[in-house]
């Protein structure tokens, strides 16, 4: 077996198929960045995984999974500033937790340099919504290189690298999730470990000052403009941006990232092909050679994912400079929604140039929709089935993000509304202002207690809020992959008590009866409550039980008892329950992991444990 | 030419991932070019996960509609899935014959689905179906490792040899793991001659 640590620091150059969040590891380690940081979201965590596999004596990377995005970027900052070349990375919506300081990074001399890796999520596959972060690189002052493939993920990173260093200023590097995610083989250049230099170099007086107030604005703003200016002519040196001459002098495309691939493959093979200009970056934009293209030909299009800012730029320079070109872009507004896949590009393209691009064949409708599941035996699914118990139907839930957000699926159908991580309890004192009517109860899981959670329980006890938390506590990030996180170390139930709450009520969610008698009392309290619902995430046990080589216990079975209720199927609805043809329920025995959560719900007892072969009892 | 594209699908926990990395690395050995993408999104818990893999030159690693050449699928409802919007006609689609249903089943308010819709709307896309299914394995997620068996078997994909699959998998997997994957992948390669070429 090959490791994944051990070929990435390996010193000679090598060819290997890799996914875009390895490429970019072997580029930190050739680069000679000293100092990692991030928070777990898709799509980047196989990069902290690929980190994390490097045997850690062995490791020239300083890694941190840091509490949340905003803590990581500081972290990669302070880093900087005191001379190592650092880099944070996390997904799209985690820079909107980290933006508070990121908005200040280019007004600060970054003296080691810094990359911030951002996964974007056009098509929201994994996120709250698709926000194209450009719009907030743009505020900041900050550019934005953009791969399309793992092997420009490894090359990009390696001149962000660079540029950040010569620049002393931060750059980010954009991925989507399928250039993260994307597999393909990557000629990866020599690394050649250098000895490390621990000399402190934070120097306010020479590189200063980073103190940013009032006054001092101004400056520090005007260094910002100016870096970005000068950066914009080293961006364009030759071989970064991609001309493909198709000998067309009328139309013309430009686009970036992973559309320029869509079109490619949508192109491939077509008479009288566009020529096209793949900019390695949109911010800030190659006047230049934007200019030179948009001068030899008649018409271009702009194909870009998510919003239009390029095309707007591109519009308003054509616009300065006088240049007599038709520029066209977005149109209809699904133009703004979703990933630009080769059938989306099909589209837009056949919409523009019919005579060269047939239309898509319509697709057919997809049956048997699967929406994510809670895992089998995991502990949220029963505290939704017990919880809900304790439910009136006009009570309002506020969901969180984490695992347990699918609890608003059927059959729960508990948790109503989502912002994004840790707002639960500002939007549940909100929803219970003036509201004797409706109770009101918020979630929250362990991880987003550390990274976004606690302010809003301060602020719920600082101003006498009364509704009621249920912490889903499972002792892991989960979602993304089972990062550890602070709560290993620092107990939850101590801080809430440090805050002062009066009403904790702890209990493991196998214990159904009990649980749905907490929520009870703690709904009850006229004051804000908390109850820990608390069971360990049952994947990650699974995985180690196996890890260490031992049998998980025996799945259940249905007896002949069992009156067809259906309770465990419909309400409890673990995945393990299935349906034969005839109506009768069923235990798929490749799901099951013989937790026995179930057992609990079937008011006629015909869920039991698989007898041991000997018939000497249960198994456990 | 285009690409030979492969269309993977199945449920978060059976093994997708390893499937189709294991498919990229053979074809990485076979000296042909390879590109693909996991999309996964929430898949651990659950979920559809698909995977793509294109042999031969391509650029972006996604498959589109109607596109597939051959579609692997871990499970009988992803499998129906992936004939009705992924399998062009005159692909293959080959399958383990195992059901995890979805939700809307479970609770219900969707008819099972039934092997006769299957065969029926192959017929439909002329896609050639493969039904495989090993009743007697110790181990649910060593189900990938019969697919990929049968694959090789039927010389389902141009060009990667079995020997370039056994290097990618002794790569990719621990000792122990590769040992008992090997043991099954040349149970099932050899329990038929293997066919003389891709069809």
């Amino acid at each position: 077996m090959e490791k994944i640590g051990d070929f990435l620091i390996q010193e000679g150059p090598m060819k290997k198929p890799v996914m875009g969040n390895v490429a970019l590891v072997r580029a930190m380690i050739e680069a000679s960045v000293r100092v990692v940081t991030s928070y777990p979201g898709s799509p980047t965590p196989e990069i902290g995984a690929a980190i994390q596999s490097i045997p850690s004596e062995k490791n020239p990377l300083y890694f941190e999974f840091s509490v949340n995005e905003k803590v990581a970027l500081e972290v990669a900052f302070g880093a900087s500033i005191n001379g190592h070349l650092s880099c944070c990375f996390f997904k799209s919506v985690g820079l909107n937790v980290a933006a508070d300081s990121f908005v200040q990074l280019s007004l600060m001399e970054l003296i080691g340099g810094m990359v911030v890796v951002l996964g974007d999520d056009p098509g929201a596959h994994s996120s709250q919504n698709e926000q194209d972060n450009l719009h907030i690189a743009r505020m900041a002052y900050i550019p934005v290189l953009e791969p399309s493939t793992p092997s420009e993920t490894y090359a990009f990173f390696l001149r962000a690298a660079q540029l950040s260093q010569i620049n002393r200023m931060p750059v980010i590097l954009r991925l989507t999730t399928h250039v993260c995610h994307a597999r393909e083989t990557v000629s990866f250049g020599k690394w050649q470990p250098q000895p490390r230099d621990d000399t402190p170099r934070f120097d306010p007086k020479k590189h200063g000052p980073y103190i940013p107030i009032t006054a001092q604005v101004f400056p520090l703003k005007r260094r910002a403009l100016k870096k970005l200016s000068l950066l914009s002519d080293e961006l364009d040196a030759p071989g970064w941006h991609k001309r493909l001459d198709n000998e067309n002098p009328t139309r013309g495309l430009i686009t970036h990232g992973t559309c320029f691939l869509s079109c490619m493959e949508t192109l491939e093979g077509t008479s009288h092909p566009p020529d096209i200009l793949k900019l390695s970056h949109r911010y800030p934009l190659s006047t230049t050679v934007v200019l030179d293209f948009l001068r030899s030909h008649s018409q271009v299009l702009v194909l870009e994912e998510l919003d239009d800012t390029l095309e707007k730029d591109i519009k308003a320079l054509a616009l300065d400079q006088g240049v007599d070109c038709r520029i066209t872009g977005k149109d209809d507004v699904e133009d703004w929604i979703g990933e630009y896949t080769p059938r989306k590009v099909q589209e837009i393209l056949h919409r523009n140039w019919p005579d060269i691009v047939p239309p898509v064949d319509p697709v057919a409708t997809a049956s048997f929709p699967r929406p994510a599941q809670m895992c089998p035996g995991c502990g949220h699914r029963s505290a939704f089935h017990a919880i809900k118990k304790a439910l009136s139907k006009e009570d309002i839930t506020v969901a969180d993000i984490g695992c347990h957000t699918l609890g608003f699926l059927e059959p729960y159908e508990v948790g109503q509304v989502l912002l994004c991580m840790g707002h639960s309890n500002g939007t549940g004192a909100g929803l219970s202002l003036f509201n004797r009517q409706r109770k009101v109860v918020t979630f929250l899981g362990d991880s987003t207690f550390f990274h976004a959670g606690i302010p809003g329980i301060i602020n719920a006890v600082l101003h006498g809020h009364t509704h009621t938390l249920i912490l889903m506590q499972n002792d892991t990030t989960a979602m993304t992959g089972h990062q550890e996180h602070a709560g290993t170390k620092i107990a939850i139930r101590k801080i809430l008590e440090a805050i002062g709450i009066q009403h904790i009520f702890e209990v493991d969610t196998y214990r159904q009866k009990e649980l749905t008698q907490a929520v009870k009392q703690a709904m009850e309290v006229d004051a804000f409550s908390v109850v820990i619902a608390r069971h360990p995430c049952m994947l990650k046990w699974t995985r180690e039980l196996r890890r260490k080589g031992r049998a998980l216990p025996s799945p259940v079975q249905i007896s002949n008892r069992c009156k067809n209720i259906q309770r465990c199927i419909v309400h409890f609805a673990c995945p393990t329950f299935q349906r034969k043809q005839d109506g009768a329920v069923e235990v798929q025995r490749e799901l099951c992991i013989g937790d026995g959560s179930c057992r609990q719900t079937c008011p006629v007892d015909a869920i039991e444990k698989t007898p041991l072969p000997n018939g000497e009892g249960e198994s456990s | 030419m285009k690409s030979f594209q492969v269309f993977l699908c199945g449920v978060g926990g059976q093994g997708i991932g390893m499937l189709s990395e294991i498919l990229l690395q053979s074809v990485f050995f076979s000296g042909q070019e390879a590109r693909g993408v996991d999309t996964h999104g929430l898949a651990q818990r659950g979920g559809t996960v698909v995977s793509s893999l294109k042999v031969g030159r391509s650029f972006s690693p996604l498959i589109s509609e109607g596109e597939a050449d051959l579609v692997l699928a871990l499970e009988r409802y992803e499998a129906f899935r992936a004939l009705e919007l992924y399998a062009k006609p005159g692909s293959t689609l080959l399958f383990y014959d195992t059901s995890w249903q979805p939700l809307g089943v479970r609770l219900g308010t969707n008819a099972p689905l039934e092997a006769s819709q299957i065969t029926s709307l192959a017929e439909q896309k002329s896609v050639k179906i493969v039904r495989v299914l090993e009743p007697q394995l110790e181990d649910p997620r060593m189900q990938n490792t019969v697919v990929l068996g049968h694959v090789f078997r039927l010389c389902l994909i141009p060009g990667v040899q079995p020997t370039h699959v056994l290097h990618a998998m002794e790569m990719l997997m621990a000792p122990s793991l590769f040992a008992r994957n090997r043991i099954l992948f040349e149970k099932i390669l050899s329990a038929n001659p293997p066919a003389g070429g891709a069809p």
